[in-house]
């Protein structure tokens, strides 16, 4: 993957007559009015943001995701009716919603993928899946290729899958180990450890040392990948979550309790309540920031820079069984010259 | 609903709007976008044309309060360049990639007739590379330096009466590529009463001619107000300098005159700093205008090569007969490109080809300088005397040589007539006693043809090596 994937943000390169003189302004022109241009077309045109949850039936990724937006944003399987049905093989269930907040819209596609690994025989279960995401890139690629395109080209692409890590407190399934081995080439995914609650601290450091050893001994790159780090604040940053904070254990839970007077959103039990929000119960506050508040614009440029281009290059090069173009012309320079 | 506009927004029809419960935290996104965009730096590209010495550099100089050097040019050039500079602008903590492309010999020509085409060929040459880079299997566009022209400032000459034809032609040429914003140079040489019958007529003459000049967007509630009162001062009336002046206890830009002092901040004296700040409000809507001529023109260029949306049957164009139409594309475009470096390297040859040639001569004529030197040095006695005595020496040396390879010669000559004899002889006595002994005769004669011919070979090879060091000693 290292070799199709391009540097990404190299330093940019002027082709013009260099004269790169560092110029320093005398009084005030106005070019930082730049930025509230910028803030005033985005605000304007809202953001997308797709975000795909799989994992075993059970493990609470509706409830996840109805926390972490603050609004029923996935409809729970409310138990196993006799009368329905286990799908027969993964489905994946796209439903889009329009939040807004503080003048910021976003278009949010929550993807849902039913059936994963419910079945006896799970082999190829992340199949459909990968399919799916490919299909997006493919439905991108499309419009992005066309003579008339849109001014603004709709995207669907998966920008972040949360892998649900069941809290067996012994080590990532195989199953667990096929998925995420298959699908950290084409999307970013983040491993989360669900019903992080019947797990006590010690057993939750160890759990997720031991994940976190077996995602790296299989060569699984999770988001925030490392080689994708761009300078050096960055990588101390990410270095810092990459190796203790994921994967994140979290709690979910839609309803509220009053604790200590306030009204926080928890889960009740004979021996107390767990509040979500709170980081000494569970990691839910970290995961919030971490996609929200802090990464989500670089998943999407992640997944629009890389990802993407990947799947690009790909789908190029196998058009006829043509050589990759870069190779072409330099095989042509060489002739030449 | 808020969020379908046409650009497609909304995709799923069972899209809804949801009401959250409590402060989720994605407004911070634009601030995110933000962040990474000053990381990634800006880039803005302005393009100035205007006749020679209607004060390009002193405007873009003033207009961005530094000092760009750049030294006046000449008004003989046969045909109209482009001189584009790259600068590196930083403010509080944002760094911005300025490159001012500037037209040298604009206007100076005798024949005006292709003066514009330059640019054009310039304007579409940005668009091509980047159409280029877009079309690559492996790109990098995130990090590709986008040299595509934003704005061109073109420059009127302050005659006070109309634009000249070649400003409406030029103009008309560029208004589908660029954002064309007309400005006045030297517009300090024309009174404020002429100056808003000039703008007038100006403004109708590009009205009657049908060209696009920029206009600042009203849309947005927020700068309408601003942007249609700025809309009614176009064409700026600009005034630029590089010299400052002390006013007061301030340096200040100005041009001093016998008469006053133009400041060029002063809005009541110029236009400049109105130019400059709508630049520096709408630099954002002057890249998004871009990116539409842009579109434009990719759609051009690819529909062309005889890309189409709509294959036959008016069904939509499968991915992969417009990867191969875009590859081929590709292939043109570096064909060209291969063609154009072919031909350099040609040239680069024959050039290197003349040098050599040159270089061999000018070595020839040292040499021979060189030689002729030599001799006139060996005309001293001295040297002459050592000279003459060694050649003495060879040829007395040559003639003993050749003495004895007379003789040896001889001797040889000699050798062989006696074994011709020989052989005569005992073939008559073989003839003879052919029945009788052959072997033993044979044998003999065998015997004495290989001594008698390795005795021969052997004096050749001496007569051989011989002269062989002759001329070797002649030589030297």
């Amino acid at each position: 993957m290292s070799e199709l994937v391009p540097e990404p943000r190299q330093k940019p390169v002027v082709p013009m007559k260099p004269m790169g003189i560092n110029t320093s302004l005398l009084g005030y022109i106005g070019i930082d009015t730049i930025i509230e241009q910028m803030r005033k077309k985005t605000m304007k045109t809202g953001f997308d943001f797709n975000i795909m949850v799989v994992g075993q039936s059970g493990l609470g990724k509706s409830t996840l995701v109805n926390t972490l937006f603050k609004s029923q944003v996935s409809r729970k399987s409310s138990g196993w009716n006799r009368e329905e049905k286990i799908p027969k093989t993964v489905e994946i269930k796209a439903i889009g919603h329009v939040i807004e907040e503080g003048g910021v819209k976003m278009k949010l596609t929550v993807i849902d993928t039913p059936g994963f690994g419910d079945q006896i025989n799970n082999e190829n279960c992340w199949e459909p899946i990968e399919k799916y995401i490919n299909e997006q890139y493919e439905k991108f690629l499309k419009e992005e290729v066309n003579i008339a395109r849109k001014k603004r080209i709709p995207d669907t692409r998966v920008h972040c899958c949360l892998y649900f890590i069941s809290p067996t407190g012994h080590s990532l399934r195989p199953l667990d180990l096929e998925f995420m081995k298959h699908l950290s080439k084409v999307v970013n995914i983040i491993p989360v450890i669900a019903k992080a609650d019947t797990m006590t601290l010690e057993e939750k450091t160890e759990f997720k040392q031991r994940v976190r050893k077996e995602l790296e001994v299989n060569g699984i790159e999770f988001y925030p990948q490392k080689e994708f780090d761009e300078d050096l604040e960055d990588k101390t940053e990410n270095d810092k979550i990459r190796q203790e904070s994921m994967p994140f254990a979290v709690v979910g839970s839609d309803k509220e309790y009053q604790v200590n007077g306030k009204r926080v959103l928890g889960r009740k039990t004979p021996w107390g309540i767990i509040e979500v929000e709170n980081l000494n119960h569970c990691e839910f506050a970290l995961l919030r920031d971490f996609v929200i508040r802090t990464h989500l614009q670089d998943l999407k440029e992640v997944t629009h820079n890389i990802h993407y281009e990947t799947y690009r290059a790909k789908r190029l090069n196998d058009n006829g069984g043509l050589p990759p173009m870069t190779v072409e012309t330099e095989e042509n320079h060489e002739s030449n010259l | 609903m808020a969020a379908s506009d046409a650009d497609g927004h909304l995709q799923n029809v069972g899209c809804r709007t949801l009401s959250l419960s409590a402060h989720v935290g994605f407004d911070s996104l634009p601030d995110q976008l933000i962040r990474k965009s000053i990381k990634h730096g800006f880039c803005f590209n302005i393009l100035c044309i205007g006749e020679t010495g209607i004060g390009k550099s002193a405007l873009v100089s003033s207009l961005f309060n530094t000092d760009f050097e750049d030294s006046p040019s000449t008004h003989f050039l046969s045909s109209v360049r482009l001189r584009a500079q790259t600068f590196e602008l930083q403010e509080s903590n944002i760094l911005l990639k300025l490159t001012v492309v500037k037209t040298v010999g604009f206007g100076d020509q005798v024949n005006k007739a292709d003066t514009y085409q330059p640019i054009v060929d310039y304007v579409d040459a940005q668009f091509e590379a980047y159409l280029e880079e877009e079309l690559k299997v492996i790109r990098s566009l995130f990090s590709y330096h986008d040299t595509r022209i934003h704005v061109c400032l073109y420059f009127i000459s302050p005659t006070g009466r109309s634009l000249k034809t070649i400003d409406l032609l030029t103009m008309r040429s560029l208004d589908s590529k660029v954002n064309i914003i007309p400005v006045i140079g030297k517009a300090d040489s024309i009174s404020k009463a002429e100056l808003q019958e000039f703008k007038k007529k100006i403004m109708s003459e590009l009205v009657s001619n049908g060209i696009r000049i920029y206009q600042f967007p009203t849309d947005d509630e927020t700068v309408s107000e601003i942007n249609t009162i700025t809309n009614g001062y176009l064409p700026f009336a600009v005034v630029g300098s590089m010299e400052k002046v002390k006013i007061g206890d301030k340096m200040v830009r100005a041009r001093q005159y016998p008469w006053g002092i133009v400041k060029v901040e002063n809005e009541n004296h110029c236009d400049t700093i109105k130019l400059r700040r709508m630049l520096c409000t709408n630099m954002e809507d002057l890249k998004e205008k871009t990116r539409a001529y842009y579109e434009s023109y990719r759609r051009c260029r690819l529909e062309k090569l005889g890309c189409r949306d709509l294959g036959p049957e008016n069904k939509p164009v499968r991915i992969k007969q417009r990867a191969a139409e875009l590859l081929t594309f590709l292939n043109f475009s570096l064909q060209e490109v291969i063609e154009t470096k072919r031909l350099e390297f040609c040239l680069e040859v024959e050039r290197k080809e003349e040098e050599i040639k040159q270089r061999f001569v000018q070595r020839v004529k040292e040499k021979a300088a060189m030689l002729e030197e030599a001799e006139q040095q060996a005309s001293m006695p001295v040297c002459l005397e050592f000279v003459l005595t060694k050649f003495e020496h060879l040829t007395l040396m040559h003639q003993e040589e050749e003495l004895k390879l007379g003789e040896e010669k001889k001797r040889l000559e000699d050798e062989i007539a006696q074994f011709v004899e020989k052989k005569a002889i005992t073939e008559s006595i073989q003839s003879q006693v052919s029945v009788s002994t052959p072997g033993v005769s044979l044998k003999k004669k065998g015997l004495r043809k290989v001594s008698a011919g390795t005795s021969h070979q052997r004096a050749m090879r001496k007569f051989f090596t011989f002269t062989f060091i002759t001329q070797i000693s002649v030589i030297f």
